[in-house]
């Protein structure tokens, strides 16, 4: 067991480095990152020349690399070249704001998607079943920004037509302290995940439901008496849930990203539009400390899901 | 009376097995009797042929053309599903930038079950050192959300982009970049599938005696090792079509993928974007439904597949 667990964690470690190698070298050369600074009137060639040395930018690459892997080591991520702010500082900023989102977003959508799917498998090709079933298809198909766009146009935009309290999308300026601003802002973004999570979210659960519910010891529970109440929820759910709950824990270090094109549309000032927003100005920094965060997040989670995996299922065993 | 008792026997086992199927037959029997996928193979169908007459009765130039006078008018007699903030018609764009975003998506997916089943298959064949460096990277590339990795790359790939020109169309550059960039972002799911089946394989007693009879790599490779995964190539391959023609759909509605005037049915919604504000609700409506029909059908074609390839589905039979 620890000895699995110490071989998970060298792997982690290569794993991370590949990923920073590779994203650093991409982002470093997609934009210059002080393109901000190409028409000022106030700066020289020769100045934008001297800024660039001083700041290690023409350096050979891998001396670049380098020099940023030492100091995230030691968890300085560096400067902003555009808001000149410690990366540290914004992604701090930003990390709150994406986690009540996602979390807010995850745990309606796991409590809905359960709920459904366990409608959806007892009741199997019944009425309500083949609704559940078309939706999660079609919610499934669908990009997120169909349905963001659409609560915009529904009940930002009718809605103040129609002269009904509308809910605002984020255009306006508003304060995050606020919890009844939050709360009011958190509105559609979080139904629009919710909306696209559970569609991915119940079909797993009924699939997983239904496999158990055909298995012997169901069907032992059933002959030996036991009401469809305690067969369902204390025999046949229990394992149903198992590969959910793995499904859920490798997911959990993505909610970290937060949600790049929802808090795109909706001004969310979250992780997944800091990263979007520098991304676009080649601010190499800011991309990097976004991407190890999420990283080192995927990683730790992966292990944490593994090892948790065993005190769920006994049955499993890691070597 | 032993003639008799081998009749039955014989009589019996006619009955049970029925004709005889190869093993395409009865997947395409599987298939057959999977409604929701025949569904959407109609609808796929339907989808192409729409945009095949719709490109030969209406021109690119007239998709791409501007009409400032017309600019954002909603859907008309004249101008079917409305027009955009610069004029151009909404409906003629729609059949050019479908013809885009499918283009996109078969030549993506091409990409990366290639490179999927190359770098599963060598994985799980080789293993050791190999299956260990095959698959870090793998790993690593599934650390970083989808979203993110094509962002990295195609800020990467997009710094020069080149108008291309094929069949005496010219394509903004940037069409082949995003094919590049998606192909080369989502093979890492098909190549732990690869991976996983041809570790299986590897111990079966087929393999080894072709080994024993002196085939090389090259050979056990291509005729026994991909022709036994194909059904699960096959499957990745259509569900991956309705994930790269979405992550066109998403690169593009960010700006980042195919470029303007040519028309994709992401690039039409980043618009669409700032004039919802505004009420324009036809020109988020009719690309997005678009895009949601087209990804179903394909979905639903490779939902039944997949249970027209598994074995074990013989409740269809």
């Amino acid at each position: 067991m620890y000895a699995y667990i110490a071989r998970r964690v060298v792997q982690g470690f290569i794993t991370l480095l590949i990923i920073t190698v590779f994203c650093f070298i991409l982002t470093r050369l997609s934009a210059d990152p002080l393109a901000q600074y190409a028409t000022n009137p106030n700066m020289s060639a020769a100045d934008k020349e001297a800024l660039r040395e001083r700041l290690g930018l023409n350096d050979p690459m891998p001396v670049q690399y380098f020099r940023w892997l030492s100091l995230a080591i030691r968890g300085d991520m560096g400067y902003s070249f555009f808001s000149k702010q410690p990366v540290a500082l914004m992604i701090s900023q930003r990390l709150p704001m994406t986690l009540i989102l996602m979390l807010t977003a995850e745990t309606l959508t796991i409590t809905l998607a359960l709920l459904l799917g366990i409608v959806s498998a007892v009741r199997q090709y019944s009425w309500v079943d083949n609704l559940i079933t078309t939706f999660s298809f079609i919610g499934f198909s669908m990009p997120i920004f169909f349905i963001a766009l659409g609560f915009i146009l529904i009940f930002a935009v009718q809605f103040k037509a129609w002269g009904l309290p509308y809910l605002p999308t984020g255009a306006d300026i508003w304060d995050p302290k606020d919890p009844v601003e939050l709360a009011r802002h958190m509105v559609l973004p979080v139904a629009c995940l919710i909306f696209i999570g559970t569609a991915g979210y119940s079909r797993y659960v009924r699939s997983s439901i239904l496999e158990v519910l055909g298995l012997d010891y169901v069907r032992t529970a059933r002959a030996k008496g036991l009401g469809e109440r305690s067969v369902l929820y204390k025999h046949a759910l229990r394992n149903a849930i198992l590969p959910f709950i793995t499904i859920i824990g490798l997911n959990i270090p993505y909610l970290v990203a937060g949600a790049l094109v929802t808090e795109s549309v909706y001004a969310w000032p979250g992780m997944g539009r800091l990263f979007w927003e520098y991304a676009q100005r080649g601010d190499f920094p800011v991309v990097m400390g976004v991407l190890l965060i999420v990283s080192i997040a995927v990683v730790i989670f992966a292990i944490i899901t593994d090892v948790a995996y065993t005190f769920i299922d006994p049955r499993i065993r890691l070597s | 009376m032993t003639s008799e008792t081998t009749n039955i026997i014989n009589l019996d086992a006619e009955a049970a097995s029925g004709p005889h199927l190869t093993p395409s037959q009865l997947i395409w029997r599987r298939f057959r009797k999977h409604r929701m996928a025949l569904n959407g193979v109609l609808g796929l169908a339907g989808l192409i042929m729409f945009i095949i007459i719709g490109s030969i009765a209406i021109s690119e130039k007239q998709a791409n053309e501007v009409d400032l006078k017309a600019r954002l008018s909603p859907p008309s007699s004249e101008h079917w599903m409305g027009t955009d903030s610069t004029g151009r018609d909404t409906f003629s764009r729609i059949i050019y930038g479908g013809q885009i975003s499918i283009i996109i998506g078969i030549l993506a997916v091409t990409i990366s079950v290639t490179i999927g089943t190359v770098i599963g298959g060598m994985a799980g064949y080789f293993g050791g050192g190999m299956d260990s460096v095959l698959m870090r990277i793998t790993e690593a590339m599934l650390s970083i959300p989808a979203l993110f990795l094509l962002i990295v790359l195609g800020k990467y790939l997009g710094r020069e982009v080149q108008t291309i020109n094929i069949f005496g169309r010219s394509f903004s550059g940037s069409v082949g970049i995003v094919i590049i960039v998606i192909g080369i972002t989502s093979w890492m799911a098909l190549a732990r599938i690869v991976r996983a089946s041809v570790l299986s394989l590897r111990e079966t007693d087929f393999i080894a005696a072709s080994k024993a009879l002196g085939a090389s790599n090259q050979r056990i490779f291509f005729s026994h090792l991909v022709p036994n995964t194909l059904g699960a190539i096959i499957v990745a391959a259509t569900l991956g079509l309705a994930a790269a023609i979405l992550a066109e759909a998403y690169v593009s509605f960010l700006g980042l993928g195919v470029q303007p005037p040519t028309a994709s049915w992401g690039n039409m919604l980043t618009s669409a974007q700032a004039f919802i504000q505004k009420g324009a609700w036809w020109m988020w409506l009719f690309p997005c439904v678009f895009i949601v029909f087209t990804i179903l059908c394909i979905n639903l074609m490779g939902d039944g597949l997949r249970d027209a390839f598994d074995p074990r589905s013989g409740r269809n039979l």
